[in-house]
């Protein structure tokens, strides 16, 4: 792939300074995201998925601390000041978030939310920026937009609010759209809804979209690549039909076996991934999904595996894969 | 006998809403189960899908007598629970059980998980031997997956999926005849669900246990039920067997439902046709008159807008409401 990368993120570490100790939510990360392209990121809570992002827009809680960079183009964004990163925040990138409730400033109509971002990052008049917002609510197919336009966020349903922040994050054309758990609140015919509204704005606008998820339906639905995330690291990396075709980390393949399937189902009973998700305060050594692998070797106590290549687009990091790979040849 | 142990008829839970307005008003019903009849029978599964708002929880809920239902029966075991004194309905809680979704908060953080588990006991059985007691808690705590030497821990030192298994293990310590799960694995991460479905499986064929399971999420109502019933704003849309209900759906809501869930397939994922539903979900406070899904429904005709359907029984005591159930292919 030679297209341009819009976000590179090169060795992004995040912590947080607690009472219990130091916790590593996000530990050595790579990742770069082309022009329209869709990529996906899927981990548990706590896999440190969503803090890779929060990083990325500058919205990290304050016992946080950064390693590494981020650049938007050749931007490093965590070397800006405020003023020069609300430039890009909000107007080249912009974010969309799990809960379109409290997201929304509850006392404040949804056309003012809507005219400020214009007015604030596009310059527009009052009149301009109200054209624009209508004709954005209208793209995400709200009926009678100019009437939701005068509405308080109460006024509307869970999968409404949710469609006016996907109109809210369009209004000056990013670049880039970070997705965090974008369906995750909603209702299964309105997620499907949501979802297809967020392919259909992807083909046309040529929009490159990070979606941050646990749900790996939506995954299959959406994206391109996949990057599957453990404990701050990735673990694996493909092209989407790659990944589902031939998972090769022991915790994607858990992962998909122990998924309930609603076409091609079986009814045995489901394999399942034993243990808990590690508790980030006393990370095991080695490999971290060491102590729930089923196929760990003393190797995997000993040190952390690194992402590398399997094949010419699909990376994992285990140190069983070597051999495993001899066993299938 | 025959092997039925519960019956519902005809179940009506209406919350009084006060009417808004300057002058004083009867309150307005909101109907969240409007109607609903089914059995289950020993050692079943009755899935119970359906969107947010549609009386799935309140169904589980007035089951249990938690909510007394406004009009209808509860049978159990021959025996009418809705017009039991409250005296003798809690001494039918020793075989009736409920666990609820978010495990944290259905556990007293100030108690152990021993006292947790043990308090059913000393409620029920107040003579019983502190010893005995002990030995029947940790006997439990086993069966469900819970070291007994965590018996002194408290709630917030587990993970959620562990939590769960102290509300399961909580619920079965009675030994309870049927247990009412109201989404007991929507809260966990993906990689813990596959492990307390199979136990819930599990108990279920060690203890003959009925269940009746309610969740969103359809491709693991599809791995635990027997039968599904599928509600639409109160009302039953459709009850059928596991099999007949996804190979071959008749009402459209249905259709619709099994249409926008996801599969974790992105070749298949991409290439389903979706069944969309218009507009959003009415108000519960007005629903539409006749069949209350008609306004969302691609296939409704007028007589849809006059005459409420009723639930036809086909073979295999399977069940639709609609109109134009026979027209369905």
């Amino acid at each position: 792939m030679s297209m341009e990368s819009i976000l590179t993120i090169k060795d992004l570490a995040v912590s947080f300074s607690t009472p219990d100790g130091e916790i590593r939510a996000v530990n050595g990360v790579n990742l770069e995201v082309g022009a329209g392209e869709c990529v996906g990121i899927v981990g548990e809570s706590g896999s440190g998925k969503s803090q890779i992002f929060m990083s990325v827009m500058g919205l990290l809680a304050s016992n946080g601390k950064l390693e590494g960079s981020a650049s938007f183009y050749d931007q490093n964004l965590f070397a800006l000041d405020r003023k020069s990163l609300n430039r890009i925040r909000g107007n080249r990138i912009s974010m969309i978030f799990q809960d379109p409730m409290t997201c929304l400033t509850p006392h404040v109509k949804i056309g003012t939310q809507m005219t400020e971002v214009l007015t604030y990052h596009q310059g527009m008049d009052q009149q301009e920026a109200k054209t624009k917002a209508i004709s954005m609510l209208d793209r995400v197919r709200i009926p009678e937009a100019a009437k939701r336009f005068e509405m308080y966020p109460h006024e509307c349903s869970g999968g409404m609010r949710q469609r006016v922040m996907i109109a809210m994050s369009l209004l000056c054309d990013p670049e880039l759209i970070i997705a965090d758990e974008p369906t995750t609140a909603l209702d299964v015919t309105v997620q499907a809804d949501i979802l297809d509204l967020i392919n259909e704005i992807r083909s046309d606008s040529n929009t490159a979209i990070v979606l941050v998820t646990h749900d790996l339906g939506v995954v299959a639905k959406l994206c391109d690549r996949v990057k599957v995330m453990y404990a701050g690291r990735f673990v694996e990396s493909a092209g989407v039909e790659d990944l589902f075709e031939n998972p090769s980390h022991p915790y994607t393949q858990g992962l998909l076996n122990s998924m309930p399937r609603l076409v091609n189902s079986v009814d045995e009973v489901l394999p399942i991934v034993p243990g808990q998700p590690p508790n980030l305060l006393h990370l095991p050594n080695g490999c971290s999904f060491s102590p729930r692998c089923l196929q760990a070797t003393e190797a995997c106590n000993q040190a952390s595996p690194m992402l590398s290549n399997i094949a010419e687009t699909h990376e994992a990091a285990c140190f069983l894969l070597g051999e495993r790979e001899n066993e299938y040849v | 006998m025959s092997n039925v142990v519960l019956e519902v008829r005809d179940l009506k839970v209406h919350f009084p809403i006060p009417a808004d307005g300057f002058l004083p008003k009867p309150p307005i019903p909101l109907k969240a189960v409007d109607g609903v009849s089914f059995d289950i029978n020993r050692g079943e599964t009755l899935g119970v899908v359906g969107e947010s708002g549609c009386g799935k929880s309140t169904l589980g809920r007035a089951i249990m007598q938690l909510i007394k239902p406004t009009d209808g029966k509860v049978v159990w075991m021959g025996e009418d629970l809705t017009s039991l004194d409250k005296k003798v309905m809690r001494l039918k809680r020793k075989e009736l059980q409920i666990i609820f979704q978010d495990p944290l908060a259905s556990l007293n953080p100030r108690m152990t998980v021993g006292d947790i588990i043990a308090e059913p006991l000393k409620s029920f059985y107040p003579k019983m031997k502190g010893a005995e007691r002990m030995a029947a808690v940790q006997e439990i705590m086993v069966k469900v997956g819970l070291l007994p030497q965590m018996i002194n821990r408290y709630p917030h030192e587990f993970s959620g999926g562990q939590c769960q298994r102290i509300g399961i293990a909580r619920a079965m310590v009675l030994k309870p005849k049927m247990i009412v799960c109201d989404e007991p694995v929507s809260a966990l991460d993906v990689s813990i669900q596959a492990q307390i479905v199979n136990l819930l499986k599990d108990l279920q064929e060690e203890f003959g246990l009925s269940l009746l399971f309610i969740s969103h999420d359809l491709s693991i109502v599809k791995h635990v039920s027997h039968r599904i019933l599928v509600l639409y704003l109160g009302k039953i849309m459709e009850v059928a067997d596991r099999k007949s209900l996804f190979s071959n759906p008749r009402h459209p809501y249905t259709k619709a439902l099994i249409s926008a869930a996801l599969v974790p397939d992105p070749k298949l994922q991409r290439t389903r046709e979706r069944l969309t539903l218009k507009g959003d979900l009415p108000s519960p406070l007005s629903p539409p008159s006749g069949c209350v899904f008609r306004t969302r429904c691609p296939i409704s005709v007028d007589k849809c807008s006059e005459e409420i359907p009723k639930l036809i029984v086909t073979k295999n005591k399977n069940a639709v409401a609609c109109h134009k159930g026979d027209d369905i292919k």
